[in-house]
């Protein structure tokens, strides 16, 4: 096994997404498939490869130190699940 | 006993561009909530961000002027945490390739200057602003967000642990406040969180080249609550161990009220911010031409300025170090000078009234509204005998509050100096007459007392007398 | 069959055979008659398209030339934003969201005067490979309704095949334009990663996603790519260059072109009768005068995983704002960590799930190095197999998938046999490289993919091999599967 019950509830929490005890089994069970899978690349010699991380070689794109319109406070709080006064709300905040 | 405090500070600092780091919205202070931001800033489904040119400039600027290796290529990577200020759940921030290594700052503390070495500038986006509803955030049942200051953008200013004191942690900050503020990239205003500072700090004992367990102090707002939270926590952590404990690795908050800090989490191990490039931005590279480009427009940095206020000016080590700390002082004083003030009268001034005067309104000089100019005039006033120093020292609020000129405060108050030297020795004989007693010890040889006539004849004029005459015409009627 | 092109349309719409409102009312028609059975849209957007409609026949009657997709309907992958509608990206999560903005694409179609009837069903955040794994309903494939139309752009796929749409817009992340094309007999071209904006479409795989186009030819694949490239400043990524007129490229010749057939995509679990089709699809070009030439890629193999590193690794960061703050699904918590996540957990489906799991996971302390970062270094060695192939080929030659079209609920349960399927594609998403899939064959009534490779923004080279083989092997031409629209 490739990834331990406890490193999927790590995870998960690193997710901030809830895996139920009884779904740890069935989900360590897809993701060490996969993982068993990316072993393929452990053949691949990667001696001096230089990693690629975008598929254009560009450089330097900016833009000038311009202000555009922002959006109204109506509409940038349109979607909020709870808008009130003009912020978002959120439930009471804590650390993990 | 006997321990050192070992300190390494993370600043943060704004970046006064107009707009956003990767948007084009505002990064003005203090507008309603919610209402500087736009899809990118938002982190709205398919909003992409592109970097605003300035941010690197300035970046490549304070780089520069803090003496760093500019990094030929550098790439934005994203830091993933979730947190409600932070929209996307991740900050695009600058990881094993930031735009600027190593550099320096020097300090003067206790009349000795010492280097200060960096490890690392780079770039970032600031994050949102939480409003709670309770005393703080871990008693209120609800808290809301303002994402007006999220994209702002912020270099993280990081040292290496050199510093030794709470007092040398504060000299450093405002040296780069400093710094900042004369390139022009920050106004590192502390209050308004536009520079910001976390302080790592351990202790070891006195000797001991070992590093002890550190603690990192944050929600610092206040250049000296970043001397005095780090004089608590070194005396804290030395209790500790005297008392044989050990130091808990932990994040501790400054309580400016109470000048303590407090245990807010304890670290275990660092957390796993699964940093990889930012797939939706294109790597820098930072020309030669570019570098140099940046550095001829580099203005003289406040070391430079100190040496030339002694060199030039003739002013003392100490004026010109106190002049020159905050670029709007300096640039005030020169201004003032250029007037044909004296340099040491107008440093005296600049220091001593003027600086009160700004302490009192919490401005700093470029927004004093008595300017440049009506303050010489004001001094000029002095240098031709038209008013003393003393009501000079009352014209000045007169000329803050008012708007008015010197010239115009002393006509209307009626403040001109009496220099009728008749006028004057009728008071100065009315004076010895009133007051036998001071005449008389002053001809046992109490010539102290003389001072005391000398005040009786000034409060009748109303502090309008020469002070010089007064003294001159007493001496003479009395003997 | 002719009449259902983009071009045709364009016709009868300048020669007054149609109005823009009619031919708007007939598809309107049509989407209703075959949708129950087809399920390929998941918003109606028909008040918008016929008065978009009406401003198309006034420019005609006022005797104002209008763009060549003017007046012709189409229809949108709902992972791209348009502004005031909804964009689902077929995921609980976003049910309510309604886009503040246009993307770039809605932009540029816009100012085209283009018409859409709605927007269009896939595989929740472009993940899946059959358009299962939406939030709403499973789209089925109207060759066979047993069967999916493929994924994650399925629903595009299915609208157009079912002749509800013209046109349509999809994106394309490791073949998601590409592979539903190849299910549903149509054209689909995954552009240059770079060449059409991403800005407004909501971010799977960030340095692999890119819009395209499917169609029922070439030509109007090369009508849907002008109007959508281009460069973007609201994207960084987005290549500055000068526009092209990708139509000037629909030249029937392919005399002295050099056809790469790289071996390694002829894979062990190539089903015989696509084997035999593409093979006859060399054989056309090579009558056509083109060269054929084998070349060897021997990263290909390991593209794939490279691929279920990569895309998870950017999509478990991309996600993570779909968290109930500022929009979206929200679920109720006792604090902020708890509503994270019961919301993140209740709004996603399983498939989007796992690969954020997965995605964390390759990213995380201590296995950085042996999963991201190896798959970093082994894309640099996919991009050289293909540097190399096209230095002394025109375009390549391959599967677009190893079979037709699978049974609907044939991969429940096994995401890994899933994922394997996507092995020809995902390749050139890795690398940034076109790709466009166009039929070659059938096989029990299913239609084959062929897909052909091109090299960096060369979209010209790849669009004439596509129509030279497209102009001479009319054969392959069947009706429309659900029958064809009344005009």
């Amino acid at each position: 096994m490739k990834i331990s019950a406890e490193e999927i509830k790590k995870i998960a929490l690193l997710s901030r997404l809830n895996i139920e005890d009884d779904q740890i089994e069935e989900v360590g069970k897809q993701l060490n498939d996969i993982l068993a899978y990316m072993d393929l690349l452990n053949q691949v010699d990667i001696t001096d490869v230089a990693p690629t991380a975008h598929a254009v070689s560009m450089r330097n794109v900016m833009r000038d130190d311009v202000p555009q319109p922002s959006l109204s406070n109506e509409k940038a709080l349109s979607n909020a699940p709870e808008p009130e006064n003009g912020y978002f709300k959120v439930p009471k905040v804590i650390q993990d | 006993m006997k321990y050192e405090s070992v300190i390494g500070l993370e600043v943060h600092v704004e970046l006064k561009t107009k707009t956003k780091i990767f948007c084009g919205c505002s990064t003005e202070f203090g507008a309603q909530p919610n209402t500087h931001v736009c899809p990118v800033c938002l982190g709205l489904p398919g909003s992409m961000p592109v970097l605003n040119k300035e941010v690197l400039h300035y970046a490549v600027k304070a780089g520069l002027a803090l003496h760093c290796d500019i990094l030929p290529f550098s790439k934005f990577d994203r830091k993933n945490y979730y947190y409600p200020d932070l929209p996307k759940n991740f900050q695009t921030s600058q990881y094993d390739l930031p735009i600027c290594l190593n550099g320096y700052i020097d300090i003067e503390v206790g009349g000795k200057t010492r280097r200060v070495h960096l490890t690392r500038i780079h770039m970032e986006e600031d994050a949102g602003k939480l409003v709670h509803s309770g005393a703080s955030i871990d008693t209120s049942d609800t808290t809301f967000v303002d994402y007006n200051r999220t994209g702002v953008p912020l270099l993280e200013i990081v040292s290496e642990p050199d510093l030794r004191s709470g007092e040398e942690a504060r000299a450093y900050l405002e040296k780069l406040r400093s710094i900042m503020q004369y390139l022009g990239v920050s106004d590192c205003r502390m209050e308004e969180g536009s520079m910001r500072c976390d302080a790592n700090i351990s202790v070891r004992p006195v000797g001991s080249d070992k590093l002890g367990t550190k603690t990192e102090i944050k929600n610092i707002n206040s250049f000296s609550g970043v001397q005095k939270g780090i004089e608590y926590e070194a005396v804290r952590q030395a209790q500790i161990l005297d008392e044989g404990g050990t130091i808990q690795q932990a994040t501790r908050g400054w309580e400016e009220a109470k000048g303590i800090t407090v245990l807010q989490r304890v670290k275990e191990g660092d957390a796993d911010y699964r940093y990889f490039p930012e797939p939706d931005l294109i790597p820098i590279e930072v020309s030669k031409e570019y570098i140099e480009k940046v550095r001829a427009e580099l203005p003289e940095m406040p070391d430079a300025r100190r040496q030339r206020f002694q060199d030039e000016l003739g002013l003392p080590e100490y004026d010109a170090n106190l002049l020159t700390l905050e670029k709007q002082t300096a640039d005030y004083f020169e201004d003032v000078v250029k007037e044909g003030i004296d340099a040491k009268t107008a440093s005296n001034w600049m220091l001593g009234e003027f600086a009160k005067k700004l302490n009192e309104e919490g401005v700093t000089a470029d927004q004093a509204p008595v300017r440049p100019a009506a303050l010489a005039g004001l001094l000029k006033l002095i240098a031709k005998g038209t008013i003393s120093g003393k009501i000079a020292k009352k014209v000045l609020p007169e000329m803050w509050s008012s708007g008015k000129s010197a010239d115009d405060v002393v006509k209307e108050q009626g403040l001109v100096q009496i220099t009728d030297t008749g006028a004057i020795e009728e008071i100065v004989k009315s004076v010895i007459a009133a007051n036998p007693q001071s005449v008389a010890d002053y001809k046992a040889g109490k010539k102290k007392a003389i001072g005391f006539l000398v005040g009786q004849v000034m409060k009748q004029t109303k502090g309008r007398a020469n002070p010089g005459v007064v003294n001159q015409l007493l001496t003479k009627n009395l003997e | 069959m002719e009449a259902l092109t983009i071009h045709a349309l364009h016709d009868k719409l300048v020669n007054k055979e149609i109005s823009a409102v009619e031919l708007t009312e007939k598809f309107i028609a049509r989407k209703d008659t075959v949708e129950p059975d087809i399920k390929a849209f998941l918003s109606d957007n028909r008040k918008n398209a016929l008065e978009a409609a009406a401003a198309v026949d006034k420019k005609i009657a006022a005797g104002e030339a209008i763009a060549d997709m003017a007046g012709v309907p189409g229809a949108i992958k709902d992972v791209i934003c348009v502004a005031g509608q909804n964009t689902t990206c077929g995921s609980k999560i976003l049910e309510h969201f309604k886009s503040p903005y246009n993307a770039t694409v809605i932009e540029k179609l816009n100012a085209l005067d283009y018409i859409s009837l709605g927007k269009t069903n896939m595989d929740e955040f472009a993940m899946g490979s059959s358009t299962e794994n939406s939030a709403y309903q499973i789209t089925h494939n109207p060759w066979n309704l047993d069967y999916v139309p493929g994924g994650s752009s399925g629903g595009s796929a299915a609208a157009v095949a079912a002749g509800e749409a013209v046109w349509s817009l999809g994106s394309d992340t490791g073949g998601s334009i590409r592979q539903p094309a190849a299910y549903c007999g149509l054209v689909g071209l995954k552009p240059t990663y770079g060449l059409v904006s991403r800005y407004g479409l909501v971010a799977y795989g960030s340095s692999l996603d890119q819009i395209g186009p499917f169609t029922n030819d070439v030509e109007d694949c090369a009508i849907v790519l002008n109007a959508i490239a281009g460069h973007d400043a609201k994207d960084s990524t987005s290549i500055p260059q000068e526009k092209k007129d990708y139509k000037k490229a629909l030249i029937n010749d392919v005399k002295g072109m050099k056809i790469g057939v790289p071996e390694e995509f002829f894979v062990e679990g190539l089903d015989d009768q696509c084997r035999k089709a593409l093979e006859e699809a060399i054989d056309t070009y090579k009558k056509l005068g083109a060269e054929i030439v084998p070349v060897k890629m021997p990263h290909m193999k390991y593209g794939l995983a490279a691929y279920y590193i990569i895309a998870p690794a950017e999509a478990s960061s991309n996600l993570a704002r779909y968290d109930g703050v500022g929009f979206g699904f929200r679920a109720d918590g006792t604090d902020i960590v708890d509503m994270y996540r019961k919301t993140r957990t209740e709004g996603f489906g399983p498939e989007v799930k796992r690969r954020i799991m997965l995605g964390t996971y390759v990213l995380s302390s201590g296995y950085y190095d042996a999963y991201y970062l190896r798959a970093m270094k082994v894309r640099t060695l996919v991009k050289q197999d293909f540097d190399n192939a096209l230095r002394t080929c025109d375009v390549l030659l391959t599967p677009t998938a190893p079979d037709t079209a699978f049974k609907i609920g044939q991969n429940d349960n096994n995401p890994l046999a899933m994922y394997l399927g996507d092995v020809c594609t995902v390749t050139l998403n890795l690398a940034g490289l076109p790709g466009i899939s166009i039929p070659c064959g059938f096989k029990n009534g299913l239609p084959i993919g062929m897909q052909l490779i091109g090299k960096a923004l060369d979209e010209e080279t790849l669009l004439r091999v596509a129509y030279t083989f497209e102009q001479n092997r009319t054969d392959l031409k069947k009706p429309l599967p659900m029958g064809e629209v009344e005009l």
